[in-house]
């Protein structure tokens, strides 16, 4: 026993904060949003058991919450893919044969760091206005005001588009590690382009593009700043940006609703939990590893 | 004879090999001299593109109000310095105060970050313990779940404990681990360095903890420097947890200073906003210029976002 405590003690001192803050911070409130998620609580009465309930309203009778299913479901289906193609392109241009790979890396990394902040939300709700920006460039191009570019999910999409940069570089950190000689062999094959591209870099990049989904898609379920500040907190207009996470804030912190709110955070993590399990569980199928040997 | 012949075919052979090769270098060589300049024409207009947004909007806070919406030049037609000048005193506090604010909860951020994310790295990567794996799974699964499954249990418990409206609840977390993404990244770097190290040490009588702070810290500065940039950052440009925490305005950090140009009605002030909305960027564009490659090479080893 008190060697089981000398071999461990020194180990568990060091792991002591992040084992105090995933206790507190992390496991207890997931349970205690669980068990909120089966009541009505306004933080001023105790919180009122009410069994299903939540759950009942939110699947049957909550029109926004089916409707910030609908926004924010899309934005993935629409943004993430976008988002990585993008990546994957310009990755591709990129790893071959420049030598200012460097400068432009940066620049195309720079968006990257910045589109979280408020600064690059409120500068995306002025240039994507009716009277913004973009419009104006549409219209010396002969587009006037197409609907679609005053749309505030397309200036999202964009937005999303615009910040490349970090699938990128773990893209290219992913091509650096397919070994050259097969395409040289490809080349004198006579291979075209093309195939090479999906017989040689697609398979072999299989791994980190698996990666680089499941992270983006975790990330683009979890959009919040963005569409608050474009929307003005509320996911107007007409809920078209009432996007999940804002429709759970307002909820939660406008209207006191802290139970159904832990209901709306519940069906959150289970719908990431389960597009990780599912990504994880069919990467067999198309993600191979190399080192993996059988 | 009949050898001299089969070695003269392989003579020929040899040569017809080697000039098909020496074509195809050559053809290849063309084609990537003429695909490189084709690049470089794609790749300048994509930056161009990119980069679009962020000089218009440092040109628009150099404009006068009428010219922001009016004209697509980028270039105003006279420098102006007062929407940066009246900006900072546009809010009914001074940015003065908000910067201070925002220096005080990223300042604390970062340390808590630094120093419990590489303690619990240390235990992960170095030490062997009983439960290792099994809270290292956990410790991985905290990286899925989103921000908003807590939120509302951990306001309910800061707000009893009378925090809220102070920064408590944006700081404290931080020294308890709670960004798990940097106990990753560092546990990915902690492993790397050689195991003989800690074993001399150990012999030498090294207790755990003189090891982590004259042996592994020593070593891994440019992953405490790569999570150290990230954290900055990230706590710099946060949003929604102030949001939520921090009520009174004399406790707003820049972000929600910000977001108070947009509730403001009077519409005259667009200029004001940008100038504050350009400052705000300003620390994050010069670390990334300072540390540009330790950036790109955190992500690229601990494909961070």
């Amino acid at each position: 026993m008190r060697r089981f405590f000398a071999r461990n003690a020194p180990a568990y001192v060091f792991l002591l904060p992040w084992l105090i803050g995933f206790f507190l911070l992390a496991l207890g409130p997931i349970l205690a949003s669980l068990y909120l998620s089966f009541t009505r609580y306004d933080m001023v009465n105790v919180p009122e058991w009410v069994g299903l309930d939540n759950y009942v309203y939110m699947f049957t009778r909550d029109r926004r919450f089916w409707k910030a299913l609908d926004v924010t479901f899309t934005y993935v289906a629409l943004a993430v893919p976008a988002r990585l193609i993008m990546a994957l392109g310009v990755a591709m241009l990129l790893d071959k044969g420049l030598r200012t790979i460097g400068l432009y890396r940066a620049i195309f990394y720079l968006p990257s760091l910045l589109g979280a902040s408020i600064a690059i939300a409120i500068l995306w709700r002025q240039l994507f206005a009716a009277d913004g920006v973009v419009n104006q460039i549409m219209a010396t191009f002969g587009i006037q005001g197409a609907s679609w570019i005053t749309n505030p999910n397309t200036s999202l999409y964009i937005l999303a588009m615009w910040q490349f940069g970090s699938p990128m570089l773990i893209f290219l950190a992913g091509l650096r590690g397919i070994p050259r000689d097969l395409y040289e062999a490809a080349e004198i094959d006579g291979t075209p382009r093309w195939r090479q591209f999906t017989r040689i870099t697609l398979p072999l990049l299989a791994p980190v593009i698996f990666f680089n989904l499941v992270l983006q898609t975790i990330d683009a379920f979890k959009t919040f700043s963005s569409a608050f500040i474009i929307s003005n907190g509320t996911g107007a207009p007409a809920d078209s940006l009432l996007f999940y996470t804002v429709y759970l804030f307002n909820e939660a912190f406008k209207f006191f609703r802290m139970g159904y709110a832990s209901a709306l955070a519940w069906v959150l993590l289970i719908i990431i939990a389960v597009f990780t399990a599912v990504a994880f569980f069919t990467s067999k199928y198309w993600v191979h590893y190399e080192n993996e040997r059988d | 004879m009949k050898t001299s012949a089969t070695d003269l075919d392989l003579a020929i052979q040899v040569d017809e090999a080697a000039r098909v090769a020496h074509a195809l270098k050559l053809r290849r060589d063309r084609r990537e001299r003429n695909g490189r300049i084709l690049k470089h024409v794609f790749l300048i207009g994509v930056s161009c593109v990119m980069l679009y947004p962020l000089f218009w909007l440092l040109a628009s806070s150099f404009k006068p109000e009428n010219e922001i919406f009016g004209s697509l030049t980028l270039w105003p037609s006279e420098f102006r310095f007062d929407n940066y000048t009246e900006g900072w005193n546009a809010l009914p506090k001074s940015f003065t105060v908000f910067y201070v604010n925002s220096a005080i909860v990223t300042g604390l951020s970062v340390i808590g970050n630094l120093v419990s994310c590489s303690f619990a790295a240390y235990a992960f990567a170095r030490l062997q313990f009983t439960g290792r794996s099994f809270f290292f799974a956990l410790m991985m699964m905290t990286l899925m779940i989103p921000y908003h499954v807590v939120l509302i249990p951990q306001y309910v418990q800061f707000l009893r404990l009378g925090w809220v409206d102070t920064y408590l609840p944006l700081v404290v977390p931080r020294f308890l681990a709670s960004d798990a993404f940097f106990i990753f990244l560092m546990v990915q770097f902690f492993r790397q360095l050689p195991r003989e190290l800690d074993e001399a040490a150990m012999i030498d009588g090294c207790s755990p903890f003189k090891i982590y702070w004259a042996i592994i810290l020593p070593l891994s500065l440019p992953a405490m420097g790569t999570a150290a940039i990230f954290s900055l950052i990230w706590v710099w440009e946060d949003f929604l947890a102030p949001l939520i925490y921090l009520n009174d305005i004399k406790s707003y950090t820049v972000p929600l200073a910000l977001r108070l140009f947009l509730d403001q009605e009077g519409k005259s002030a667009y200029g004001q906003m940008f100038a504050m909305s350009v400052l705000s960027l300003v620390p994050v564009v010069i670390f990334f210029v300072l540390f540009q490659k330790m950036i790109v090479r955190g992500i690229a080893t601990s494909g961070m976002k």
